[in-house]
């Protein structure tokens, strides 16, 4: 299993990111971050904290749970449901620009899933994606602002993005997809 | 990812003795995550989007038909109710023949409460859909118990070890036996109190103590549930009378004072004030009885959901 990113990499690329979101945004006003559950709420802190080492400025974060918009929710009759998690977004997001955070990007399903959930909570003034890898094999029309690093794959393989706060070490390994999953 | 997945085992949720600890912390923990839904401006999740559920109601209901009808509108599914008056049931259909009917159009689930025991039982194996026992007779109304352990677990923290006394009529209470079973699966300790008249035989069999003496159920208490007179199943004289029942048993702010100083009064609706509960104890800063209603939403939500089942464990990126 191939290591693509290790701990140091991971932390370059999220403080280019934050760099990047301060050049596009021109600073932090209006902003907030949002991740996705479960890896993208850790990498939306990191983000955050990053932000405030730049700016100055504290940016208002919170976690997003999709479980409940998923498109694949109830396509057999009985099965295990995903488990739901709280959604925890405690500021308006009307007028703001939101920045959303997940892990990995590969069909895009996600994050439509991610956007019909957002704009449940409000209308802000836009939506920016940031993804730590870009795996490819969109089957929608999405794409993400900020990249923490674009892999080729096939569709055979996983990608495993660990973070200390979740799994006690940060990686990113590409492994070979045990049998028909993924 | 399995560990991301979890199920109820069977498409029906009849009673809370067939549930395992572990079915009933995620039905708890999924109630949490929807609770934050009913919290929100647009208060509506698209989950059971294109799902149907009937709510078949054979005895009148107004807090738990409007509260199974208000989670499965949250949940984005298609809902019908069928109240029994103005039902063919009064030109003398049978339960089976009633539900056969429904089920040639095709719904997912059924939410039914009836008066007779085990009547759910019956509809689920006659039905396709997955049944949801809104309460039968006198055995089990498995989502009361859930809302009421979902609250103790709200304000407790846990269940685990937990002092909840039960005063009231426990023989023709579901809800008694519900949350009896689900207390004592999840480890805390239930003292039920009231009249030996209103006390099921062989109660001790079902791991509570009983006794007749309120002050010995509620000392100490970390929850005190008070379970409703029922006015309608009075005719058998089983104690001499309202006022009297309210001397001997009625929660009293006096009576409250001998729980834990943090203990939660609860109620599962509707209450009958001035014979079980003193109007100061109900409308008291210790009392979560409209907290409870809130939470019935919330667990609703999760049972619908659960049992809703589809989407298998794959995790789409």
């Amino acid at each position: 299993m191939p290591i693509l990113m290790d701990s140091e990499r991971i932390s370059r690329s999220l403080t280019r990111i934050a760099h990047e979101i301060v050049e596009r945004n021109r600073g932090v006003g209006d902003l907030a971050l949002v991740g996705v559950r479960t890896r993208g709420v850790p990498i939306a802190r990191r983000l955050a904290a990053s932000l405030r080492e730049i700016t100055g400025v504290e940016v208002a974060t919170g976690a997003l749970d999709i479980t409940l918009y998923r498109d694949d929710l109830m396509k057999t009759a009985v099965g295990p449901q995903p488990i739901v998690r709280r959604t925890e977004i405690p500021f308006s997001i009307d007028d703001r620009h939101i920045v959303l955070v997940d892990d990995v990007l590969y069909t895009g399903r996600t994050i439509r899933a991610a956007l019909d959930a957002l704009i449940d909570f409000g209308r802000p003034k836009t939506i920016q994606l940031v993804v730590l890898v870009d795996r490819g094999h969109r089957e929608l029309p999405i794409k993400a602002d900020y990249v923490g690093k674009n892999v080729p794959t096939s569709r055979r393989e996983t990608i495993h993005v660990r973070l200390a706060e979740i799994d006690g070490r940060d990686d990113v390994t590409l492994d070979q997809a045990e049998g028909e999953r993924a | 990812m399995s560990d991301n997945a979890a199920r109820l085992r069977g498409k029906d949720l009849l009673g809370i003795a067939d549930l395992t600890p572990s079915e009933i912390s995620l039905i708890l923990d999924t109630a949490e995550a929807m609770k934050e839904v009913s919290a929100r401006p647009i208060k509506k999740v698209p989950a059971l989007r294109g799902k149907t559920v009937i709510n078949l109601f054979y005895e009148p209901s107004t807090r738990t038909r409007t509260s199974f009808e208000v989670a499965e509108k949250r949940l984005s599914a298609d809902t019908l109710n069928i109240a029994i008056a103005t039902s063919s049931v009064v030109k003398g259909e049978t339960l089976i023949d009633t539900a056969l009917n429904l089920e040639a159009m095709s719904p997912d689930l059924i939410v039914m409460r009836h008066a007779s025991s085990g009547s759910c039982h019956l509809l689920a194996r006659t039905c396709r859909a997955g049944i949801v026992n809104a309460g039968d007779g006198m055995h089990e109304h498995p989502t009361q118990g859930l809302l009421d352990a979902f609250t103790i677990r709200e304000r407790k923290g846990r269940l685990q070890g937990l002092k909840v006394a039960i005063v009231g009529d426990m023989l023709h209470s579901r809800v008694f036996r519900s949350n009896v079973y689900l207390l004592a699966k999840m480890g805390a300790e239930v003292w039920a109190c009231g009249p030996p008249t209103l006390m099921p035989a062989g109660i001790e069999q079902m791991g509570v103590h009983a006794t007749t003496s309120v002050e010995e159920a509620v000392k100490d208490a970390d929850a005190v549930m008070m379970l409703r007179i029922q006015l309608e199943r009075m005719e058998g004289g089983f104690f001499p009378s309202l006022r009297e029942y309210f001397q001997v048993f009625g929660m009293t702010p006096e009576r409250v004072r001998l729980a834990k100083p943090d203990a939660i009064i609860m109620h599962p609706g509707p209450m009958n004030r001035g014979v079980e509960i003193a109007s100061e104890v109900a409308d008291g800063p210790a009392s979560v009885i409209l907290d409870q209603v809130a939470n019935g939403v919330a667990v609703r939500m999760a049972v619908l959901y659960l049992l809703a089942g589809g989407g298998d464990d794959e995790t789409a990126a």
